[in-house]
């Protein structure tokens, strides 16, 4: 997903209508002061950091200044600071205005309807995450009919607006609807909404645009500050790599299947660290890269767990050895490989010095005593005999 | 007896030129399925693994009868390519392509019921009957894991429902049909659906279900379980130590919000009185024990 900082999400509210305040994005204290002294941002102003994580305002990453100094000296004091380990690279600065009321609307989808959903909530400001459900209307949005006047009257009714705003809330809500399809976005939100002298103002925007529909967006580029660097390098290879903080290290091939040898290393009293989908490739240069960006991870071990239904064992067996020419891994490995040729592919291994097994709960507790051994040179712990109840701690 | 596919079936290949496509094809037809069209548009009159090649659905549906699809046209193109076979009268389609927008998935799915069509995927890996003599399936799942027998497997993955599908033939649990629902946030069945398929199927005795995190997609098959289906279910969900926010490989498969989260769908699923596996390796067992109470 490809999320735009508010500033970004403004510039699609402005090319769709939605009133903005007025204001510009600075990169320094200087042009943030020259901004507010040329009377291009008017004053009192707010000055926000440009960063992708929420609760900026209680973080100190939205400020307010009364004069052009003033504003050059709260963005230079924000500048360059980190918020939640990302880097703040531009502010942008902002009329301050007089709120009457906040609001909160966005369009999302709505994954067990299979449709559209308008949310709508007289709670605005704070996370929708905080706000009781029954304080949030939500309307699944037939995606070829879009927003109908009587929608939109529901949503008048459930924020309490006066009826002079009708107009503004009506171009509003058409406008969101109108970037959700046209922009390809996941979600559009805009939380404040404010009422201001009677008119509606987005003084903060949301926007995460679709992954795959980039195809038809080149405006928009792929990669996003959610990403680690090392999935950010992966993700420019095409390879699904994800980390999640432990020291074992999983190659497999396929989403269901990683997400099972996950589960069976921590059942066994394992940290898996970071995972890496092979999907259906058995072309060795893939998966030699596929260990080098695994080293970079320094992993204690790597499990190998494949299953060789369209891809064959025997191939994806001799891709691992050939990688480990091209990429002599600096790990201890297991493997599982079954499936497909899986007597050759075995052997295939087995003469490179890699010991495969069949069970996946062997082969888990194998990997566990590795990654005890790799944290304590002393000796392996025992392996864990015992297994959790159902439903147990994840 | 089986559900969505079967003898019956007779498949158009869209995208059959194309390396997946010709692969698939192959493999399909060594399955015993009638693959009887191929379409790339521009390469009609020429063919593909025996397979005669159209220039549109419309012209491969009137030449052959074709009345299921198998899509393998890259994302950008597919939604075009389902429409166009809709258009043609095609009932059930099968898309294989991955990270195809759901907004697009939104309209095809809007299409496909206005006129009739079934999708199952996107980003799947098809349906498949296998049978004593002939096997029919539309997709990609490999023929070799598969034994015969009165099983139903619903499965939101690949590689893991390849990998339970075999245990299962290993444990000699044969199965009746194997429906792949893919990884995407938007499919075009949904289990509900699917078990709804296979609670009508008389060749059905019990199901299994492959489960993941992210929706809510398993909170309502375990409703709909316990209200309405008649048949032992097992069920296995992946993703119990996958940490909230991170995308898990599957495009859906992401707890956001606190929602989608294994506990839930293992609770409800529970909750209904389905055997759910804390692993894909015990399901075997639990199958048996499901269908003769030992």
């Amino acid at each position: 997903m490809v999320k735009l900082a508010e500033y970004r999400g403004k510039e699609i509210f402005r090319k769709y209508g939605i009133p903005l305040p007025r204001g510009h994005v600075a990169t320094s204290a200087n042009e943030a002061r020259d901004l507010v002294a040329q009377g291009k941002v008017p004053l009192p102003c707010v000055i926000k950091a440009q960063v992708l994580s929420g609760g900026r305002g209680k973080g100190g990453a939205v400020q307010f200044a009364e004069t052009p100094e003033e504003a050059g000296s709260r963005a230079g004091g924000i500048l360059g600071q980190e918020f939640k380990g990302e880097r703040v690279r531009q502010v942008l600065l902002e009329e301050k205005l007089p709120i009457a009321r906040e609001f909160y609307v966005s369009l999302t989808l709505d994954r067990s309807r299979r449709l559209p959903l308008l949310m709508a909530s007289a709670s605005g400001g704070m996370e929708i995450e905080t706000v009781p459900d029954e304080k949030i209307l939500k309307i699944p949005i037939d995606p070829m009919v879009g927003l109908v006047s009587y929608q939109r009257r529901e949503v008048a009714a459930a924020l309490g607006l006066p009826p002079s705003a009708n107009p503004s809330l009506d171009a509003t809500l058409q406008a969101l609807w109108r970037i959700f399809v046209m922009e390809d976005a996941e979600l559009v939100e805009i939380n404040p909404l404010a009422l201001v002298g009677g008119a509606l103002v987005a003084l903060d925007s949301k926007v995460i645009i679709e992954d795959d529909a980039l195809f038809r967006h080149p405006e928009y580029e792929k990669l996003t500050g959610d990403l680690t660097p090392l999935e950010a390098k992966a993700h420019e290879k095409g390879i699904a790599f994800v980390e999640i903080g432990g020291d074992i290290g999983v190659i497999a091939n396929g989403a269901g299947i990683t997400m099972a040898t996950l589960d069976v290393l921590s059942q066994e009293g394992g940290a898996p660290g970071v995972f890496l989908d092979l999907g259906g490739t058995d072309d060795p240069k893939k998966v030699a890269e596929a260990f080098l960006l695994m080293s970079e991870a320094h992993p204690k071990v790597v499990f190998i767990n494949i299953f060789g239904g369209v891809t064959r064992c025997d191939t994806v067996a001799n891709g691992l050895v050939e990688a480990m020419r091209l990429a002599p891994p600096k790990f201890p490995l297991v493997a599982r490989i079954r499936g497909n040729n899986e007597k050759e592919g075995v052997e295939i291994l087995r003469k490179a010095g890699v010991g495969s097994f069949t069970s996946l709960a062997e082969a888990a507790r194998q990997v566990v005593a590795l990654e005890r051994n790799g944290r304590n040179p002393g000796g392996p712990a025992p392996p864990s005999e015992a297994i959790p109840a159902p439903g147990g701690a994840s | 007896m089986s559900v969505l596919v079967g003898p019956e079936t007779k498949v158009v290949v869209q995208g059959i030129t194309g390396h997946q496509g010709t692969i698939h094809t192959r493999n399909m037809k060594s399955f015993g399925t009638e693959v009887v069209a191929g379409v790339t548009p521009g390469k009609g009159g020429s063919t593909v693994e025996g397979v005669p090649v159209f220039n549109s659905v419309q012209e491969a549906v009137r030449a052959t009868g074709a009345n299921a699809t198998t899509i393998f046209v890259p994302a950008p193109f597919a939604r075009d390519a389902f429409i166009e076979a809709v258009d043609a009268g095609i009932p059930l389609a099968a898309i294989i392509t991955e990270h195809i927008p759901f907004h697009d998935m939104l309209s095809m799915l809007y299409y496909g019921r206005v006129h009739g069509t079934r999708i199952i995927g996107p980003n799947c890996p098809g349906v498949a009957t296998p049978g004593p003599a002939k096997g029919s399936k539309i997709g990609i799942i490999p023929n070799m894991i598969f034994r015969p027998g009165r099983v139903g497997v619903i499965s939101r993955s690949g590689t893991l429902t390849y990998e339970i599908v075999n245990s299962l033939s290993e444990a000699g649990i044969g199965q009746s049909t194997c429906i792949g629902l893919g990884g995407d946030p938007v499919p075009g069945t949904t289990f509900v659906e699917a078990l709804e398929m296979f609670h009508n199927d008389p060749g059905t005795d019990a199901v299994v279900l492959v489960g993941e995190i992210g929706g809510v997609a398993e909170e309502e098959a375990a409703d709909y379980i316990h209200s309405r289906f008649g048949k032992p279910a097992v069920a296995y969900i992946a993703g119990r130590s996958a940490p909230s926010g991170k995308r898990m490989g599957h495009a859906g498969a992401i707890i956001s919000r606190g929602r989608g989260t294994a506990e839930s769908k293992v609770e409800a699923l529970t909750r209904a009185g389905v055997h759910v596996a804390r692993f894909p390796y015990e399901i075997p067992d639990l199958v048996r024990q499901v269908l003769h109470g030992g």
